[in-house]
């Protein structure tokens, strides 16, 4: 679990976190949404310590990450895997010795049994036969798949992931969702994942935070997005009218009004 | 940022590199894969500008020494001297500032900008220890060399053009390269060289590890970091020259 107290986070003037506090519980897909600039990116580094906030606390499980030495440091964010936006891998490597990477850093396993970890890792997120590749001959989806495998190659207890879907077509960021929420059940991890797909959000939200200007809008999960009255999040959540008529259907839904067995066909005669 | 928060900012990068390292063995692996980028890397442009400075010293020293009273010898020391003190260290460390220094800068700032040092941080990785270090090291270390082999080759270079044109023989040439050798010239010269190794390394590792923005970005750091290399080595020359000479 990680707890969130507090955190203020300025640049010159601006501040861009104001007095954000939350709980990420352990074993559920925790989303931070919002506008772009609403200061979900800064938040997330923050809580990984990229970024040091000006005020307030971060606890890994009750460990203040504010108050830890270098060296404890060091020792937690071996147990933090993180996926960015644009996965980040290492260009001059092959995808094998991008997930290999930690593990020949962090581990004194033997070279065949940090091999099989990688394959594991990588059977895992359904990548085969990518082995020697470099990421410049791989896809986006790929790429983010690379990614997750490099991050979970450690078996973290948190991970995190900026934007999971930027730049994916909808099949695609769908597939990549499926596995993030799988790896959390699966693993137990305590995941934060910061995006702006509204797919995600109702595919994967077990935990929402809604940021607007650096402050906390609104939380809870998607079964309880949908009925939120909060309007910013509504013109947020349901910009166009289409995902607006999506909406009512679904509240028609949800409240027995429609029955969603019928056939489509009759539906539309 | 003025120019005294750069030099805090500097000065701090170097202190933050001295860590423990997280495992000895894939820093020493990155060190010898820096030497070889650095010094492999870098050979071939330093074969080809030591052999033709030493052998254009030659030719133009041939030129002014016109005095019948002057023996021919005379040529082979003042390209030697001329080599050794000046030529292979500075002239050399300044190409090397273009090559190594733009390739260190850009090779960070990509870095930096697709969030690898990032990925590297939330790794628990110290990124100046584990991407600079073994950059300056490797400098430290290869740089030196690549400055005696070019001494060697320039010299080389010099008899070459001296016999091929027939201004002076090469036996001649070879009693002018013993005549009033000083092994300190030689000192001096590997002085210069680790002073400018550090400088062509550092600065340009300073730029690309503090990069921000986008490719263009990328550019300018890698320009800029190879224009303020040039010119720390030309100032560095000129007080090693007044305090070592």
């Amino acid at each position: 679990m990680i707890e969130v107290k507090n955190i203020k986070k300025g640049f010159g003037e601006k501040m861009v976190i104001n007095d954000v506090s939350a709980v990420f519980q352990t074993g559920k897909c925790n989303l931070i949404i919002g506008t772009s600039g609403s200061g979900k990116t800064v938040l997330m580094k923050c809580m990984v310590g990229l970024f040091e906030p000006d005020s307030g606390e971060i606890c890994y499980d009750g460990q203040n990450f504010s108050e830890m030495n270098t060296d404890q440091r060091k020792e937690l964010r071996q147990q933090i895997g993180m996926l960015f936006q644009g996965s980040a891998l290492f260009d001059s490597m092959t995808v094998e010795q991008n997930v290999l990477f930690p593990l020949d850093m962090f581990t004194k396993k033997t070279y065949a049994e940090k091999l099989r970890r990688v394959n594991e890792v990588l059977d895992r997120v359904n990548l085969k036969d990518t082995n020697n590749k470099f990421p410049a001959e791989i896809s986006g989806g790929m790429k983010k798949r690379v990614g997750i495998a490099r991050a979970i190659v450690l078996n973290p207890k948190y991970l995190f992931c900026d934007e999971p879907n930027s730049g994916l077509d909808p099949q695609t960021s769908l597939l990549i969702d499926k596995l993030i929420k799988e790896i959390t059940i699966e693993y137990n991890i305590t995941t934060v994942v910061n995006t702006h797909d509204m797919n995600s959000v109702m595919e994967t939200g077990d935990h929402i935070i809604y940021m607007y200007q650096g402050l906390k809008e609104w939380e809870g999960s998607n079964k309880e997005i949908i009925f939120s009255k909060n309007e910013r999040l509504n013109n947020f959540i349901f910009a166009s009218e289409f995902l607006q008529d999506a909406k009512d259907m679904r509240m028609l839904e949800m409240k027995g009004k429609i029955d969603n067995n019928r056939n489509m066909d009759d539906m539309l005669k | 940022m003025n120019i005294f928060t750069e030099f805090g900012r500097y000065l701090l990068m170097l202190k933050g590199m001295f860590s423990k390292p997280e495992n000895a063995k894939m820093y020493w692996k990155e060190f010898m894969h820096q030497c070889s980028d650095i010094g492999i890397g870098s050979l071939g442009i330093v074969v080809i500008i030591s052999v033709f400075m030493g052998a254009v010293s030659t030719l133009q020293t041939a030129y002014q020494l016109v005095s019948p009273f002057i023996p021919l010898s005379t040529i082979a020391q003042i390209v030697r001297d001329t080599v050794i003190l000046e030529f292979s260290p500075t002239l050399v460390c300044i190409v090397l500032a273009g090559v190594v220094g733009s390739k260190i800068a850009s090779e960070l700032g990509n870095m930096r900008v697709s969030e690898q040092i990032d990925a590297l941080e939330i790794m628990g990785i110290n990124t100046k220890t584990y991407l600079i270090l073994p950059k300056l090291l490797a400098a430290f270390v290869v740089i030196p060399m690549l400055v005696v082999v070019s001494a060697v080759l320039g010299i080389w270079g010099g008899r070459l053009a001296a016999t091929l044109t027939g201004i002076v023989s090469g036996a001649a040439f070879d009693k002018g390269l013993h005549q009033f050798f000083k092994p300190y010239n030689v000192f001096f010269a590997l002085a210069k060289a680790y002073t400018f190794s550090f400088i062509i390394s550092s600065i340009p590792a300073y730029y690309g590890y503090y990069v921000q923005g986008g490719a263009l970005e990328i550019g300018r750091a890698s320009t800029r970091s190879v224009v303020v290399s040039c010119v720390l080595v030309l100032f560095a020359d000129y007080v090693l020259a007044a305090v070592l000479l």
